[in-house]
């Protein structure tokens, strides 16, 4: 699915990424553990978290995570959202718990990092 | 022959900054257009290690060198060192506090996942001297890949 129907399923409000709506994706991860995304194939997936700090974004650039979503509404700081935007990581916030996002993403037929579902 | 050498400093606690030495390193890698699976690697062993050093260690470097076979990254600070190699070797062993998992760490995942994505690891912890990490990848097309 694209980036622009992820917003859509999410109710999200994108933060920065206007430019890469139509990137597909089609892997989900989450998680709040940033060593565990490391370990994951996790380039070009969608990362949901609950963590808002600088660290998500490095280590979506050092993952190549392909977009970021910060669920139950929480809202990064603009430093966070700055970096995001000068590497060209899309990033959104939803008002979904983690658990309902995982499962609106799922019911749009995204698998785990690992290809499953 | 060396065709590159670099150094980066890294300050213990200085949690905004973390992982800055490894994205440079990223770029660096990326700007000599190494197989990006193989710049990920690098990039994830030495983010890793620098967050263990920003969460445990003392103030250190990262360094890169890169040959024509190789990669060799170098990871070296003046902490506490390592009590027990084996054990932090352990997926899950953590000695991580409350500040360090709210930054997305400290789950005993850092030292394993860099045996993963490294060819080689070394790692010399003798006590109160500090920690030296020294992880090397094989460029594929030219080294071992295994």
């Amino acid at each position: 699915m694209t980036l622009s129907e992820i917003v859509k399923a999410l109710d999200a409000t994108l933060l920065t990424g206007e430019d890469k709506l139509n990137k597909n994706i089609t892997r989900c991860g989450a998680s709040d553990l940033m060593s565990d995304v490391l370990a994951a194939v996790s380039e070009d997936c969608v990362l949901l978290t609950g963590l808002t700090t600088v660290q998500v974004i490095r280590t979506a650039m050092v993952a190549g995570v392909g977009a970021v979503v910060f669920v139950r509404k929480k809202q990064p700081p603009q430093q966070v959202i700055d970096m995001a935007r000068e590497q060209g990581i899309p990033l959104m916030s939803s008002p979904y718990s983690m658990f309902v996002s995982c499962g609106r993403l799922h019911a749009c037929n995204l698998t785990g990092l690992d290809g499953r579902r | 022959m060396s065709r590159l050498k670099k150094s980066f400093h890294i300050k213990a606690r200085d949690f905004i900054r973390a992982g800055e030495a490894s994205i440079n390193v990223q770029n660096l890698l990326k700007s000599m257009d190494f197989d990006p699976r193989l710049i990920r690697r690098v990039a994830i062993c030495g983010y890793e290690s620098e967050m263990n050093v920003v969460m445990h260690g003392g103030d250190g470097t990262l360094s890169i060198e890169v040959d024509d076979e190789k990669l060799i990254l170098k990871i070296v600070d003046d902490g506490p060192g390592i009590q027990d190699i084996e054990l932090a070797m352990q997926a899950g062993y953590s000695t991580a506090n409350d500040d360090h998992r709210e930054m997305g760490f400290g789950a005993g995942m850092g030292l394993p996942n860099m045996k993963k994505n490294s060819d080689r690891i070394q790692i010399d912890s003798p006590k109160n001297q500090g920690t030296m990490v020294r992880m090397v990848f094989f460029i594929p097309e030219k080294g071992i890949t295994n």
